[in-house]
């Protein structure tokens, strides 16, 4: 509908300066936009207006809130209230979970990338022919069900599971080696669901890549990991840094993974929240944990766009 | 052209470099690094081993994730029997179906209106707008949109999927956006502007024109749409109400309890679905690029 008036509009007044044509063109691009952006306000963008609102309020008895301002939610991230007698201390807790999503995703990012980057290398130096199969290989993963492929690595790291199995059915160990509901399940699990993400992005950057620079390297003598870490690894950079984002937040923001993995003991940020509008019943503090982890993932995608725009005053 | 210009220079700096003292191995070639293929192929092996062994263990006949008993397709029986998960079947696909159309239909609309003109203030906005779903954690969406929606609830007693709808719209936009954008920008403008010379209108020029050469973009994003929209996890856990379990949520749920091969069989018919749409995704694309 909004296609045809919008249409039709243009054709009505006939546009006479260029000046009035792009004002039209602009008004047209609004009309044709509006009705996606509404859908996203109201089903994405607005709400998280109400979360921001809601961690300043107080908490209900039996979850939900009470209308009364109150900083405890604030308060409650980092500090404990001590139920006798009203002295704050650091929650340690909460702490603990703060870091361990930090230190989780880091190494997260950090397997991904080492995984990733030899991988990426390996699709963009295949036969064009070829390139593409191998490209579809790594997107296939990206497309399927994150739970069904962190349930396939549960089953492959449970104590009755495939690797366990093997080493006990080879006399390794007597006992099976606890794996799931650690934090080492966590990672493992994270790596491996968001690999794609950071194997997408090297290889598009790649893909550009002149090889006849890593030649002049080789003529000039350098050593294999030399032209890797002097040619390859700066023209790629961009990719690598794309990557890198693409893994960290939603490793940051992990919710599924973390859950089935690590059990209820091994929580990370997206847990803790969950927790706090379920059995915590404190809206106010799983509020304000939620801005906090969107605060750091936007801090993230800043240090992005920061490393981007560098790079691009550099090489102009 | 530049394969084959590294190609061809690559036999000469090859038979430059390997000395005669190391004989007559393969030739010097500048693409190798050591050890990057093996870990490639580890990578892929990785990537495939542990789904592999999901789909294996779904034809096992006996109850136990670990122990082969034998080939039966007694858990896809189980499965297709099982009451809830009927339900959560087609609770999945109709909330996908809605979604991906009207995400299809509102990212159509709005790929037209970003891509057709020069850059504008306000343009950052729309495509700030458009991609924040991908960029705010899901979780925290999640329990934005059941505040949210706990207010509405309250307030018109409405305890329906339209909730499931809107949420799974509104994330499903972005994907169906992109698409449709590339689609639409690699697109020749002069065969409309040609029809609009010939005195079509511009809405038969849409129809006639564009729309027939967008399709297969369109067609990509619809389809993009609907995996992203059945594959929900995290917003559909918040935002459903009692009893509304899709087919992700119910085996969240399940995994809290003995997990049965049935849990295998239900995610290798997922996992089939999804593989077969996004194969059919791959071809469209690849179709397009070579007419």
């Amino acid at each position: 509908m909004a296609v045809q008036t919008s249409f039709n509009k243009d054709a009505a007044d006939p546009p006479t300066t260029p000046q009035s044509q792009q004002a039209n063109r602009v008004k047209r691009s609004w009309l044709l936009s509006t009705p996606a952006l509404v859908v996203l306000f109201i089903g994405a963008s607005g709400p998280l207006l109400i979360v921001l609102l809601y961690s300043f309020l107080q908490a209900g008895d039996y979850g939900g809130v009470e209308w009364a301002w109150s900083i405890d939610g604030w308060v409650k991230v980092f500090l404990s209230r001590d139920i006798f007698d009203d002295t704050l201390s650091i929650a340690d807790a909460h702490v603990t979970i703060l870091w361990r999503s930090m230190r989780l995703s880091f190494l997260t990012t950090m397997i991904a990338l080492l995984l990733g980057f030899p991988t990426a290398y390996f699709i963009a130096t295949r036969p064009m022919r070829t390139r593409s199969l191998w490209l579809f290989l790594i997107t296939i993963p990206f497309w399927t069900n994150l739970l069904i492929r962190t349930f396939a690595i549960l089953e492959v790291i449970r104590n009755q599971g495939v690797i366990n199995s093997f080493l006990m059915g080879m006399g390794f160990t007597e006992e099976p080696i606890q794996m799931l509901y650690t934090d080492f399940a966590i990672m493992v699990g994270m790596a491996y669901v968001y690999l794609p993400l950071m194997v997408l992005p090297i290889y598009a950057s790649m893909e550009k890549l002149d090889f006849r620079l890593v030649e002049a390297g080789y003529d000039l003598y350098a050593t294999r990991f030399r032209v890797l870490r002097k040619i390859i690894f700066p023209l790629v950079k961009p990719g690598v840094v794309a990557g890198s984002i693409l893994v960290f937040i939603p490793s940051l923001g992990a919710y599924v993974t973390p859950r089935v993995l690590g059990g209820g003991k091994h929580m990370m940020l997206g847990n803790l929240i969950e927790l706090q509008f379920g059995q915590g019943r404190n809206w106010p503090l799983g509020a304000a944990l939620s801005i906090t982890l969107l605060a750091l993932v936007m801090a993230a995608l800043i240090v992005y766009v920061g490393t981007v725009q560098k790079q691009d005053r550099g090489h102009g | 052209m530049a394969d084959i210009a590294s190609g061809n220079r690559q036999v000469e700096s090859g038979s430059a470099k390997v000395s005669p003292a190391q004989g007559p191995q393969k030739p010097f070639s500048v693409r190798h690094q050591p050890g990057f293929t093996f870990i490639a192929i580890a990578c892929f092996f990785m990537l495939y081993a542990p789904m592999f062994a999901l789909v294996t263990y779904s034809f096992n006949a006996g109850s136990n994730l670990a122990i082969w008993e034998g080939f039966s397709l007694r858990w896809y029986v189980t499965a297709w029997h099982n009451e809830q998960v009927q339900e959560a079947t087609i609770r999945s696909v109709i909330v996908a179906t809605f979604a991906s159309l009207s995400a299809t239909t509102l990212a159509t609309m709005a790929a037209l209106g970003t891509t057709r003109t020069g850059s504008f203030r306000g343009i950052t906005v729309i495509y700030a707008m458009v991609n924040q779903p991908l960029m705010v954690p899901e979780i925290v969406t999640g329990v934005a949109l059941l505040t949210f929606f706990a207010i509405i609830k309250q307030a018109t007693d409405y305890h329906g999927l339209g909730y499931l709808i809107l949420a799974h719209t509104a994330f499903c936009i972005p994907f169906a956006y992109l698409p449709i954008r590339a689609r639409l920008e690699n697109m020749d403008l002069t065969l409309e502007t040609a029809a609009a010379d010939l005195y079509a209108t511009p809405w038969r020029t849409f129809k006639r024109v564009t729309l027939p050469l967008l399709w297969p973009g369109i067609l990509a994003g619809l389809m993009l749409a609907f995996v992203i929209s059945l594959d929900d996890v995290v917003i559909t856990e918040f935002v459903k109400s009692a009893g509304q379990d899709t087919l992700p949520t119910y085996m969240l749920g399940q995994l809290r309890r003995v997990i049965t091969p049935e849990i295998n069989a239900i995610s290798t018919v997922l996992l089939a679905v999804s593989v077969a749409i996004v194969t059919i995704f791959f071809f469209l694309s690849r179709i397009k690029r070579t007419s």
